[in-house]
């Protein structure tokens, strides 16, 4: 099944395209907005993206694979990152770990049966003055507890 | 003290171009229109500007790296992929003071000659970037970016780009090869990125904060920069204090300020009234520090002489009663993920380490394991073609250095005594 960027997706596209001396240096953004339209980087989105830059779909698929942010499966509505590096390891990452697996009644790269949560460890997310962290989708959660996780997911819709 | 970039940071509205501007921002860039680009140049090596991302080459010197010949066109990168663990500066000026950072890089632009200027974020500071971009458009609506900036003739672009998570696209070779497209792979050097950097013209990179500075060296003048820190260290540093502290936070101080005074005075010391244990320095790179070294001068060359850095400012502050091989497990285990697998000594032994290191702490060490993992990191240190491998290695040697009899417990007991967690 061919896929294809909205009419902003496209436009989006043309606009990085001038931001560039060589038109592969949008084989990122062109990634990242991908993963926004399509929910994750499908084999097809990234037929479509080496179209659209003039490369071969393996070029493109090198260049995914490389980075952890590309989802080449798809992933629930939220996806759920926290970090397990050493700050916040020091304040309490592994209970947290351990709660939301609980609560989710998922490991680590797996996504929940309704498709709503996928769990994700991640690195260090840069926020270490706040730890412990973590990233639902977009967004960053700090200074968290349990209380705090037991409350942000349990309100998101 | 004096500060350099948080004075206004209390103020929400800093981030936008009329609040940046009422409290005197683009005032730096107007001077320096009226300046020499090699003036400007010189005020930023009398300011012993050092660069903040971690390896702390002097500014003004790497500057000094661009051909001399003007025909081919050269360009300004900026590593804001903030990624080391410990370290989270960049996202603070980035959020709070973006326009220091944009005044900065017109500034240095026009002191390079530069026309072109691409901003690398790490992927996930989605809102930063947003931040960020926001930012650049007020400045090209105001016209400090785009064509005939001022009205001085000069011309810059600025386009943000983002990464797409990897730790070592922070190494500036391999940030360039992510801007151009590509995997993140380190380049071989020579050529530099001075003579061939992206999209193969010559290219600065530096650090966020390192140019976030260059407005007040602008204003104020180098050698009043110089004087705010030590010798061979001018300034202040954005220092990043994380871990078992009652402040936790980013100090703005002296670069040549007191680490045990960063950790007790300025971070309110150790939480719940616990001993200190050790402290990673710099960066989880960097190598660690028992409780009887650190009263010692945060700056570059004293860091040396104890035989650690103080990198990128992530002071790490590690409690009494944690496991040091489980601390160790956790950076081991980020090494292996983050090697970018281009060199056999770091891709084979990041792996060798997050392995052997687990296995000790899981009560599976073996006889000489110890020492097989200081043999390794002789293997790897200084092999490849970037220092992730040492990044890897420093802190594996050191934690053994100074922490042996722990590792020794783990192994006679089979088991960890601190019941496999933190």
């Amino acid at each position: 099944m061919s896929v294809a960027f909205s009419e902003t997706g496209r436009a989006e596209f043309e606009r990085l395209l001038t931001r560039y001396p060589d038109r592969k240096a949008v084989i990122l953004p062109a990634l990242h907005l991908a993963q926004k339209e399509f929910g994750y980087v499908s084999d097809e989105a990234i037929a479509y993206i080496a179209g659209l830059v003039g490369t071969s779909p393996a070029e493109i698929e090198g260049v995914a694979t490389f980075y952890t942010m590309y989802n080449r499966k798809p992933v629930g509505k939220y996806h759920v990152q926290i970090c397990r590096n050493i700050s916040c390891s020091l304040l309490g990452a592994e209970h947290l770990i351990a709660h939301v697996e609980m609560k989710l009644g998922v490991k680590p790269g797996e996504t929940t049966p309704d498709g709503k949560f996928t769990l994700s460890l991640a690195e260090c997310l840069g926020s270490c003055g706040t730890a412990p962290v973590m990233q639902v989708n977009d967004d960053y959660h700090e200074n968290l507890t349990v209380e705090s996780i037991d409350r942000i997911l349990d309100q998101l819709p | 003290m004096e500060t350099v970039l948080t004075t206004h940071f209390f103020d929400e509205r800093y981030r936008r171009m009329d609040t940046y501007r009422q409290y005197g921002g683009y005032a730096a860039l107007k001077k320096a229109f009226a300046m020499d680009p090699g003036q400007i140049i010189d005020e930023v090596k009398k300011a012993n500007l050092r660069g903040r991302g971690g390896a702390g080459f002097p500014a003004g010197v790497k500057w000094g790296f661009l051909p001399k010949d003007l025909s081919r066109p050269r360009v300004l990168v900026i590593n804001a992929d903030e990624g080391e663990p410990g370290t989270f500066k960049d996202r603070v000026i980035m959020t709070r003071g973006p326009h220091l950072l944009i005044e900065g890089i017109v500034i240095s632009c026009f002191a390079l000659r530069a026309h072109a200027c691409w901003i690398y974020i790490r992927g996930e500071f989605v809102r930063e970037a947003r931040i960020v971009d926001e930012a650049v458009a007020e400045a090209y609506a105001a016209g400090f970016l785009g064509k005939n900036i001022m009205g001085s003739g000069f011309d810059l672009d600025v386009t943000v780009h983002r990464g797409a998570g990897a730790y070592i696209c922070g190494e500036e070779t391999s940030l360039i090869n992510s801007l151009e497209g590509k995997r993140g792979w380190p380049r071989l050097k020579p050529p530099f990125p001075a003579s061939v950097g992206a999209f193969g013209l010559p290219t600065i990179v530096n650090n966020v904060e390192t140019i976030a500075d260059i407005p007040w060296i602008v204003t104020h003048g180098g050698e009043t920069f110089a004087a705010l820190g030590v010798e061979k260290n001018g300034g202040t540093r954005l220092i990043g204090v994380s871990g078992a502290v009652n402040r936790p936070g980013v100090y703005e101080l002296s670069a040549g300020v007191n680490l045990k005074e960063i950790i007790y005075h300025h971070a309110g010391g150790i939480k719940d009234g616990k001993e200190l244990k050790a402290v990673i320095p710099g960066g989880s790179s960097t190598p660690v520090l028992r409780p009887d070294e650190i009263d010692v001068s945060y700056d570059i060359e004293s860091m040396a002489k104890i035989g650690t850095m103080a990198g990128s400012g992530g002071v790490i502050v590690i409690p009494e009663g944690t496991c040091m091989v489980r601390s160790l497990s956790v950076l081991m285990n980020f090494y292996a993920h983050e090697s970018c697998g281009q060199c056999t000594p770091c891709r084979e032994g990041t792996g060798w380490l997050k392995k052997i290191v687990g296995r000790i702490e899981a009560g599976k060490g073996r006889e000489g394991d110890v020492e097989l993992i200081l043999d390794l990191c002789d293997n790897m240190m200084g092999r490849t073609i970037c220092p992730l491998a040492d990044a890897a290695a420093m802190p594996a040697q050191s934690f053994i250095w100074k922490f042996r009899e722990e590792f020794n417990r783990h192994i006679g007991e089979q088991k960890c005594p601190y019941g496999n967690r933190f």
